[in-house]
């Protein structure tokens, strides 16, 4: 109420932005720069993963003996045609490095995405039905949150065994929860706004209306989140791979390389710091683009 | 008006962002302890120039020209640890929003306190005791209860009585009051308002009242100065200004209220052409500013 | 389905089958969401047996300051708010316990203007989408492209320039909100209009060119208006007849020329002491109250 307003707004004529609705948001959105850096960062991985077998130089699983502990381009001793040098094994690193990109971000969309339409469902659901559908979802949430995650995700691979499903259950698994607590939370808030209580009183039912009028107001929220889950993901997967209990040695994953790269240190520092440096700038990249969408997504209201 | 306690002359103030002009070459005088009124609809810069006497103007507003003569110093020509005295100690504010203004996280004998000891080098105890009677001052019932309150526990108007109190305890030679019963229920304004006649009275302060609403500026003003879109449309005493109006805008911006009392007269909008007429002029004195 | 008379509603002004709205003993509770054990503890009673009726084609106020319960009593009216005691009856037709099917076909006859046009228009729609979904919705309009006529043609009605169509409300001004508020609740034709304290928070001559919009717009259709306010001159010069509200009780009642010139309760005479008018009144600061804290 701080905010009197005037006739003479009234009566003006709001100046025309260039563009229709649409068109004009895309635009503000891609020239963020958190946005076109991150997500640039982001389709570019993308790329990669799709095209790998196109453009990685090696295959990755092939052992070269004759050509092995070959540091990087730029490096006393390295050879052209290894661009990243190899490991112990004689593997080239930035073929292997390519291939894993497939893995991580396989992982990070699939388990993200799962996470994210389980733990949004029931959080909205709590936050708008309140009453007994909150309390019984409020306390699953509680008793699976007490659970410590490295255990369950153990437990998990113990059960269905390794690999990428396990890899990406254990994940939507254990951060579903992240999500609907959040959502829950927005839910509530925007249950209380009065645009909420005009949709009752045009006579929507509240179904229509938690899925028409809230869930839109709590889209930003929710790929901020989801954005930031896929740096999670891939971190978690760094991890379980790292332990061994993700996907088999053969394929490559940076966690994988990682745990390899421990071993030699020494001798192949570079076959550590690789997929170390992609895993750094892959979850930057996402929590740019999450931190960049929020931002670029919410001030509509706050305008 | 002989010594003024505050004298704004040709205050021009624009905007960083766009240049444009929110404050255009107001002058006004506040004398000591009289009230001034600063009236206007929203955009017409009250607020501006209530920031300006505070040292609070946002970063993208800037002061291109004009003086603003308090005590007799003008303000823009003051260092910065000169005007941090006189910001907050001789100048008070009594905000809008008394809900917001008060920390929620401290009680209200730290808040009262926080000048006394701050500005006034009080011990603990000294500061507490003069809170106290500050309290009593406003009238608050049960002061002792409300000083180790927190301010969700306490009414809107007990809350406003206590910035009131806040703003009068370091005893400040001039006011600024921003819309100070805008937020509160009709009985708790008249209350308050009477609470700030009184007290201006016997503190002698100057106050500054900023407010869009006529009716208290009837009760409560001495003198009144009108805005519109940052320039003085008209000034005068209170019975001038309500009674004669010279300027048209002033004569619609009076039929535009709503009357209890004449339930036929008053809802009158404001015509298009007084409006038309404000802002040709106003082009025109931007002109002739930007050529001089 | 019976028609249920109201035997208290006993005035000397109005005959009975005028009677949009009715609501006798009203009571609403607020609970406080504890699950201490069994049951819930505490609840915030609101309104206390409030008896109230709108006759159609009038303007009723509701006045009140902060915790009157005018809000709530509002949006009771509505059954946006369940009541916990008492009856509502529209059109001598008990709703008060009406499941949401049988309800939603009357939410047309009756809707809501809202204070802060901000908050009551979803940010992430268009005005397009805020103003036709509705009359689709209940059948107001045949088509999209009907639907799309009645709102061209209302806002020309109301001055507001079709460039706002395809705009988000927070790309509009407050004033274009307000009114866009006004055309959400008009265009579906409605009987009862609430029009919850749209005005407070407004330029003076916003809310003249608002309040005589809303006057007009009533004359045209015929509604039938409850105009809640905290301000006194408003409601005198909008409505036929008012209530007072003060703690969930109506403390007064009647034609607002009779109420004002001589209130019965001597909250109403408070109240009216209370407000400041543009005017020199050199009595008016000491008069009424004593100065104390409340």
């Amino acid at each position: 109420m701080d905010e009197t307003v005037s006739l003479f707004e009234a009566t003006e004529v709001i100046q025309a932005q260039s563009g229709r609705g649409w068109r004009r948001r895309l635009r503000t959105l891609v020239t963020e720069p958190k946005i076109a850096i991150g997500g640039g960062f982001v389709f570019l991985l993308a790329i990669v993963a799709i095209l790998a077998p196109y453009i990685a130089p090696h295959n990755p699983l092939d052992q070269d003996l004759m050509a092995t502990a070959l540091p990087p381009a730029g490096f006393a001793g390295a050879e052209s045609g290894y661009l990243l040098g190899t490991d112990n094994l004689g593997r080239d690193v930035l073929s292997r490095l390519i291939y894993g990109t497939r893995i991580a971000l396989i992982v990070a969309l699939v388990a993200a995405g799962l996470a994210a339409v389980v733990g949004t469902t029931l959080g909205l659901l709590a936050g708008w039905y309140r009453g007994a559908v909150d309390a019984a979802i409020s306390r699953l949430v509680d008793i699976w949150m007490s659970f410590p995650p490295v255990l369950l995700s153990i437990l998990l691979v113990a059960v269905i065994g390794s690999g990428v499903t396990s890899v990406i259950a254990a994940i939507a698994i254990i951060d579903w929860t992240r999500f609907c607590r959040v959502i829950r939370a927005e839910t509530m808030a925007q249950a209380q706004q009065d645009y909420v209580l005009a949709a009752r009183a045009v006579g929507y039912r509240r179904l229509r209306i938690l899925f028409r009028e809230i869930f839109p107001n709590i889209m930003p929220v929710l790929l901020a989140l989801v954005s930031l889950e896929m740096g999670i993901a891939v971190i978690v997967e760094g991890i379980l791979s790292f332990v061994g209990l993700s996907v088999s040695s053969d394929t490559p994953t940076w966690g994988g390389m990682i745990a390899e790269g421990r071993q030699y240190l020494h001798q192949t520092w570079w076959v550590l710091a690789a997929p170390l440096a992609a895993l750094f700038a892959t979850v930057l990249s996402f929590n740019q683009l999450g931190e960049g969408l929020r931002r670029a997504l919410d001030p509509v209201l706050r305008r | 008006m002989t010594n003024p306690i505050l004298r704004i002359s040709d205050l021009n103030a624009i905007s960083d962002l766009d240049g444009r002009p929110i404050l255009r070459g107001v002058s006004l005088d506040v004398a000591p302890g009289q009230t001034l009124g600063l009236v206007g609809e929203s955009g017409a810069g009250k607020s501006t120039i209530a920031k300006a006497l505070l040292g609070i103007l946002p970063r993208t507003v800037r002061i291109a020209s004009g003086r603003v003569v308090f005590d007799g110093r003008d303000l823009r020509e003051l260092p910065e640890r000169e005007l941090n005295r006189i910001f907050g100690d001789q100048i008070a504010l009594i905000p809008q929003d008394p809900l917001t203004s008060l920390n929620p996280g401290r009680r209200i004998e730290r808040q009262l306190t926080d000048g006394l000891r701050l500005r006034r080098k009080l011990p603990w105890r000294q500061a507490r005791i003069r809170a106290l009677q500050l309290l009593e001052e406003v009238r608050v019932r049960e002061p002792e209860r409300v000083m180790r309150s927190f301010p969700h526990e306490l009414s809107g108007g007990t809350r406003q009585r206590v910035l009131i109190a806040a703003a009068f305890a370091l005893e400040p030679k001039l006011i600024i009051a921003d819309e100070p019963t805008t937020a509160l229920d009709v009985t708790v304004q008249k209350q308050v308002l009477r609470l700030m006649r009184d007290l201006q009275t016997h503190h002698r302060t100057a106050i500054v009242f900023v407010t869009h609403d006529l009716g208290v500026v009837a009760q409560i003003c001495d003198r009144v100065t009108l805005l519109f879109e940052g320039r003085v449309v008209e000034s005068g005493t209170t019975a001038e200004m309500l009674e004669t109006p010279k300027h048209p805008y002033t004569k619609a911006l009076i039929a535009a209220g709503p009357r209890y009392d004449r339930p036929d007269a008053g809802l009158q909008p404001v015509g298009d052409e007084i409006i038309n007429a404000l802002r040709a002029d106003i082009v025109a004195s931007d002109g002739r500013e930007s050529h001089a | 389905m019976p028609c249920e008379r109201i035997s208290s509603r006993l005035t000397e002004e109005k005959v009975m089958p005028e009677t949009l709205i009715a609501a006798n003993g009203i009571e609403v509770v607020y609970r406080a969401r504890r699950r201490a054990g069994r049951g819930e503890i505490g609840g915030v009673k609101v309104l206390h047996g409030v008896d109230i009726y709108i006759d159609r084609h009038e303007t009723i106020g509701i006045v009140g300051e902060s915790g009157s319960g005018k809000s709530t009593l509002g949006r009771a009216l509505l059954r946006l708010t369940e009541v916990t005691a008492g009856s509502i009856t529209f059109e001598g037709r008990n709703i008060t316990h009406l499941p949401d099917s049988q309800i939603v076909p009357l939410r047309r006859r009756m809707q809501m203007i809202f204070q802060d046009p901000m908050s009551s228009l979803n940010p992430r729609r268009s005005i397009r989408q805020i103003l036709t979904e509705p009359l689709l919705f209940h059948r107001v309009a045949t088509d999209k492209a009907d639907a799309n006529r009645r709102v061209r043609r209302f806002f020309e009605r109301v001055a507001l320039p079709l460039s706002c169509l395809d705009r988000a409300p927070h790309e509009l001004s407050g004033g274009q909100r307000q009114r866009v508020g006004i055309a959400r609740a008009a265009l579906l034709e409605p009987d009862f209009v609430l029009a919850d304290e749209i005005v407070s928070g407004l330029d003076v001559s916003t809310q003249a060119q608002t309040l005589n919009l809303l006057k007009a717009l009533s004359r045209e259709m015929g509604l039938a208006m409850a105009f809640i306010s905290h301000d006194l001159s408003v409601i005198r010069s909008v409505c036929d007849r008012v209530y007072v509200m003060r703690h969930g009780v109506i403390a007064e009642h009647g034609r607002c020329d009779h109420v004002f010139a001589q209130p019965k309760d001597p909250y109403t005479q408070l109240l009216i002491d209370a407000i400041p008018l543009p005017r020199i009144d050199p009595g008016w600061l000491t008069r009424g109250t004593d100065g104390g804290n409340q």
